[in-house]
């Protein structure tokens, strides 16, 4: 397979920060965009690729994408310029509006604002949890799995890292008996 | 002053979200349910309701949704705390990606890679459904605003609405106070 000659570092360092510039309401469709569509670095098929690599480990999706294709072109330089480029405009900007809210939040007519704009963001968790619970309807033993989850998270408030380590070996095993 | 060359804030919220980044199975919304434990319940450095808040903020701002991690570290211990939150959450996770890259190709058409990935969305549907859970007991102080987070959901599931639009409308209603 041919390789294309990387795109250079200030080329990358500029692209994930338009990303994170304009990525509103998740970046992943922003960067999708960017790297396959405008500046063609990655194939489709080799962004769905590491994208399933991102998706499969844990942590960030789009700030591992960032690590790793950095990485893959300029070693440890790229991998820091990409993941710089990508968080530098929104940490500012976030930190700029935790300083507005430190200031303003005390205010009764904010909190009021603030109470609706939760409001609205719980809405959007619950959007994510119904979304992707969807495709688990066919399958008792995995809504069994969410069921035990839920109860230890949300209910009992046991630490998160016990609850994975007990359910998710239990949840790959019950799937792989029913594959069976 | 403390006595102590680093504010031991710091090493605490670099162990807390170091420990999400590598927990944070199926993306972001898995690691609220603790991310809110530790930060409120073990640590107290906030209420719920200010927890919820910053949460809120991060939803509205551009960039990966784990700036709540920034958000939450500069309230915690000022800039420096957001920088080492900000760290702490992207790099463990970042590392394995690109540790495991290299090998990715080797197995990922394995069939335990597939059980591995299919198997552990229940734990992750069961923890983002926890985390909506704990978020809605907070914002839902009233009937107005849980009928709010009810409707902005059924909007979120049912509209392509832009979901900043959602998060202005519902910021707006909450500012008329009708909703409190």
């Amino acid at each position: 397979m041919l390789e294309k000659s990387p795109p250079p570092l200030r080329e990358l360092f500029m692209g994930f920060l338009s990303v994170g510039m304009f990525g509103f309401g998740g970046v992943l469709p922003w960067t999708r965009r960017m790297i396959v569509e405008q500046r063609q670095w990655l194939s489709p098929v080799e962004f769905n690729d590491m994208l399933a690599l991102c998706q499969f480990l844990p942590g960030p999706n789009v700030i591992n994408l960032s690590g790793a294709l950095g990485y893959r072109w300029y070693g440890w330089a790229g991998a820091i310029t990409c993941f710089t480029g990508l968080m530098f405009a929104p940490m500012v900007i976030i930190i700029g509006l935790g300083m507005l809210y430190a200031r303003i939040g005390g205010h009764p007519s904010v909190q009021h604002a603030f109470a609706g704009l939760s409001a609205a963001a719980s809405a959007m968790v619950i959007a994510t949890a119904l979304k992707i619970a969807a495709p688990l309807l066919k399958r008792p033993f995995a809504l069994v799995m969410v069921a035990v989850t839920f109860v230890a998270v949300a209910v009992l408030r046991l630490p998160m890292l016990y609850v994975v380590l007990a359910c998710a070996p239990l949840s790959i095993l019950l799937l792989a008996r029913m594959e069976k | 002053m403390s006595l102590l060359p680093i504010n031991p804030d710091l090493i605490d919220l670099a162990t807390i979200y170091a420990q999400l980044s590598l927990l944070a199975f199926g993306g972001g919304n898995s690691i609220l349910p603790e991310m809110q434990r530790q930060i409120v319940d073990v640590h107290h450095w906030m209420t719920a309701r200010e927890f919820v808040s910053l949460y809120a903020i991060a939803q509205a701002a551009p960039g990966p949704n784990m700036l709540v991690a920034t958000l939450i570290g500069w309230q915690v211990a000022g800039l420096s705390g957001a920088l080492v939150a900000t760290f702490a959450i992207s790099w463990p996770s970042s590392l394995l990606t690109i540790a495991v890259s290299s090998v990715w190709f080797r197995f990922r058409e394995a069939r335990w890679r597939r059980l591995v990935q299919t198997g552990i969305v229940p734990v992750t549907v069961g923890l983002v459904m926890a985390g909506a859970a704990l978020l809605t007991q907070t914002t839902a102080s009233s009937w107005g605003l849980l009928g709010l987070t009810l409707v902005a959901t059924i909007v979120f599931l049912r509209t392509k609405l832009h979901p900043l639009i959602v998060l202005a409308i519902a910021t707006a209603l909450g500012a008329s106070g009708l909703l409190s």
